[in-house]
């Protein structure tokens, strides 16, 4: 159903069959260099490189098109905050100065500015496609395993592995709630002014909280009768154990890793500077 | 003598939100390898007893102990619900909240998990108990792909992975169409033979478990065990009519035929019922009752003309349905789960959009009116009152539909208190919805709607999770309103309701219309019965095995008799 975002995809594909935890590996490691990086020319790579990844695992962008949306609208909102407060921040870093167009003062723009929020973007670009791909590619089921197995705690690998597979059902809790609630002249629509929307979602959100906790209510009850919690560890009926691709997708991850990290500090600074 | 797996003494137990104990002084002694039944309306507190066993009290619900249980001869008290979990596994009533794992194999495997079984041991064991429970073929299938029976099996399956000595089933018949819950019945059945253990039953619809045979019926009526015996004896006796439990209508049409009951008839089961004393009264009775045949109003209210629809990109939910329903009329719409009985409401309401084919209400076409519009003829009451109620005070709740119309406040006012007093709530009108029952947050939300004055009212499923009190006085209210002249459509899987209540009804199997009849002649319809997951009522065999002419008549004539017993006793009763 085109509702329901962020659900597992199901496709046969070489990233489908790694194993939940090398995916999460990989991502880890692909946060770190675009977050400690802003060499222009690594994150290029990182981005074309998670594109190609993207098309070998048989997703369509359009699938994950509304999360894709929400996402580039809020990297567009941090772009333009970054330079309504510090519009020089470019010409600080890369020391020089190329005047592009006069406004007034310090908001004159910069090729140095312009560069320097190309590169945050672009950081942005290096990390949406992979972190699409890990929560779509993995099976909810193994999901919580692969924490677990990188060391994380499998109570909050449950609880995480949980939330995310009660998305769907909440989303259809929502359009059963919503239609109830229109049907009562709730009315949601653009029609409406903007306060009166936002005042009339909230009858949505309430019977939509209670339904929610009832839900967790019978599902902690259902666990504990299950002996959840019981041991320190636990076994998972999911998951994959290793094979010879996770081996070695992890090896050329940490490749990846450990080259970027050396020709971003190489000369001593995260930036690449073209300007000099 | 057997060995005591659970010992009851002097138990008492208060929930810390209660002022009042919820159960007790229960004295009660379940024997090994013993199949029980533990029968109450609602709120009589055999789901607190319930839960005293699988120690969700007091490990997970807080609250003073007095007394002792024990547990194969140690005081759970002492235990904690780990072990306890070892020794009692629970199905609990919803199977769609308890599925934690996301495929079936999964789901079974949920206990092994969490006991640290290795990975093949613990496949192996799956495949195992999966046999068992006949779900071996659909181990990597989602919760969402699984019938409402389907489910109820993996979750049984998931209590069995683990060699537990008792098994307590919590309503295990809620939210099954009948025929699914006859089937689940004769698993536990099946199971119980097949594992020897102790088997506790939670339910009040009685007829429906004693489908297969039990040893013990206790019953509870506020917080106390009013009886401990065998069915027999129980049915012989009149302690059901007194605490609300429904029973079985065969027993229920003995009675009015004035047959002498006695617990050596084997009333426990209409096949196995000594019917031979029993045949004279019954055909006496037959000739002195009649049946009145009501007169139909015939001023079309709703036409639904050839609709078809499907979900995007699924296959078609309803095939080409077409029928008219008159103002004034009460009806049913029957089928098993998945038929598409809810998208035909949700299509009549405006809920889902998209259909082929016409709806017509009063002479008018409605297709392409808007949810709203057409919330002015006809009104929706979701199965679940939570996904309604958006405000704090019952008052307010009703008033919201009239208060976004922009109706002015004094009308406002005026309307909502007259449709409190209908509906029984004007005492609680300054109340917080959470201080109310279940039935009561039904009855909000019932309440909610007419306030808008819809000439049609659709329920779905308005009587589920009811005990037999709650249950007639919605429907008595039902009535009330069908009187004043609303046309009810209710979507059930609950048989007695449709039989004694709407005299017609629709059936759906697979997104096709197959009869539109009067729901007597639906339930004695072996074929549609079968076909559509019903219940052939049991009124129908028992007039079979008295040698009675006409079966059918013979249910109709029941149906209009108790009516009359029922109108009468509910006035006398002074709860009407």
């Amino acid at each position: 159903m085109a509702t329901e975002m962020l659900a597992y995809i199901d496709r046969k594909s070489f990233i489908h069959e790694l194993s939940g935890a090398t995916k999460l590996i990989i991502f880890i490691m692909w946060s770190t260099i675009a977050m400690l990086t802003y060499d222009t020319r690594i994150l290029l790579f990182l981005f074309l490189f998670s594109l190609v990844v993207f098309w070998i695992s048989k997703i369509k962008i359009r699938e994950v098109g509304f999360v894709l949306l929400f996402i580039l609208a809020f990297l567009l909102l941090n772009n333009v905050a970054i330079y309504i407060f510090s519009p020089q921040e470019g010409v600080k870093i890369y020391g020089t100065s190329h005047l592009l167009f006069e406004f007034f003062g310090r908001y004159n723009l910069t090729a140095e500015q312009l560069f320097y929020q190309l590169n945050i973007t672009l950081k942005y670009f290096a990390v949406i496609p992979a972190a699409l791909l890990f929560i779509v590619t993995t099976h909810p089921s193994e999901f919580a395993a692969s924490l677990n197995k990188i060391g994380v705690n499998y109570k909050i690998a449950y609880s995480v592995s949980l939330a995310l597979r009660y998305i769907p059902d909440i989303q259809r809790d929502f359009r059963t709630i919503a239609q109830a609630q229109q049907a009562r002249g709730i009315d949601l629509s653009s029609k409406e002014k903007l306060g009166k929307r936002l005042k009339n979602a909230s009858s949505i959100v309430m019977p939509l909280i209670l339904s929610s906790l009832d839900r967790i209510d019978t599902i902690s009850n259902a666990m504990e009768l299950r002996a959840f919690g019981k041991k320190k560890k636990r076994t998972w009926y999911n998951e994959q154990s290793f094979k010879r691709t996770d081996y070695i997708t992890i090896i050329l991850g940490l490749f990846i890793l450990v080259g970027s990290l050396i020709i971003t500090f190489y000369d001593g600074s995260r930036f690449y500077n073209p300007f000099v | 003598m057997k060995k005591t797996v659970i010992q009851f003494n002097n138990f008492t137990f208060k929930y810390d939100s209660q002022k009042e104990p919820t159960i007790r002084n229960i004295d009660l002694s379940i024997y090994e390898g013993e199949k029980v039944l533990i029968a109450g309306p609602s709120g009589s507190g055999k789901s607190t007893l319930g839960h005293c066993l699988n120690g969700l009290i007091p490990f997970s619900f807080k609250g003073d102990i007095t007394g002792s249980l024990t547990i194969n001869n140690q005081e759970t008290s002492k235990l904690n619900i780990f072990s306890l979990s070892k020794m009692v596994g629970t199905v609990l009533q919803d199977p769609d909240g308890q599925f934690i794992g996301l495929s079936v194999g999964e789901d079974v495997a949920f206990a092994l998990e969490n006991d640290e079984v290795p990975r093949d041991d613990m496949h192996r064991k799956v495949i195992d108990v999966s046999k068992l429970v006949m779900m071996e073929d659909k181990l990597t299938s989602s919760v969402h792909e699984l019938s409402g029976g389907q489910r109820q099996r993996v979750a049984l399956g998931g209590v069995i992975v683990e060699k537990v000595d008792i098994l307590l089933f919590d309503e295990p018949l809620a939210n099954l169409d009948p025929a699914t819950g006859q089937h689940a019945i004769k698993l536990i059945d099946d199971l119980h033979k097949a594992l020897n253990c102790t088997i506790v039953i939670i339910e009040h619809r009685l007829e429906d478990v004693l489908d297969q045979h039990m040893d013990r019926v206790i019953v509870m009526d506020r917080g106390r065990i009013v009886s401990d015996s065998n069915p027999n004896e129980l049915l012989a006796s009149t302690l059901l009519n007194e605490s609300y439990i429904r029973e079985p209508l065969y027993v229920t049409a003995l009675k009015y035929a004035n047959c002498e009951l006695n617990p050596s008839m084997e009333l426990e089961h209409i096949q196995k019922l000594n019917i031979d004393s029993c045949k004279a009264s019954l055909h006496q009775w037959y000739e002195d009752s009649t049946f009145k045949k009501e007169q139909p109003n015939k001023t079309p209210i709703l036409e639904v003309q050839n609709i078809t629809f499907a979900y995007e990109g699924k296959e078609p939910t309803l095939k080409d349905i077409f029928f008219t329903i008159q103002q004034g009329e009460m009806i049913s719409i029957v089928g098993k789960n998945g038929a598409g009985k809810s998208t035909l409401s949700k299509l009549i309401c405006g809920f889902e959009k998209g259909h082929q084919g016409k709806i017509i209400f009063d002479k008018r076409d409605i297709t392409y009116d808007t949810i709203r519009e057409r919330a002015e003829k006809i009104g929706m009451v979701m199965q679940n009152p939570n996904h309604m109620i958006s405000k704090h005070m019952i008052f307010d709740e009703v008033a919201l539909g009239l208060v976004m119309r922009g109706v002015p406040e004094k009308e406002i006012k005026e309307r909502v208190e007259a449709v409190l007093q209908i509906c029984g709530l004007y005492p609680y009108r300054n109340w917080p919805i959470s201080a109310l029952s279940f039935g009561q947050k039904k009855r909000v939300t019932i309440a909610s709607i007419l306030v808008l004055n819809p000439e049609i009212i659709i329920l779905d499923e308005p009587t589920a999770g009811q005990d037999f009190y709650h249950y007639t006085q919605i429907m008595e209210f039902l009535v009330e309103l069908n009187n004043q002249g609303k046309t009810i459509i209710m979507v059930t899987h609950d048989m007695h309701l449709m039989l004694e209540y709407t005299p017609r009804s629709l059936v759906l199997l697979d997104g096709e219309l197959l009869a539109d009849d009067t729901s007597v002649n639906i339930l004695s319809d072996k074929e549609i019965v079968e076909a559509a997951n019903l219940k052939q009522t049991s009124l129908f065999e028992l007039a079979r095995r008295a040698c009675i002419p006409n079966p059918t008549e013979f249910v109709a004539r029941f149906i209009s008799y108790d009516k009359e017993v029922r109108n009468i006793g509910y006035r006398d009763a002074g709860i009407h």
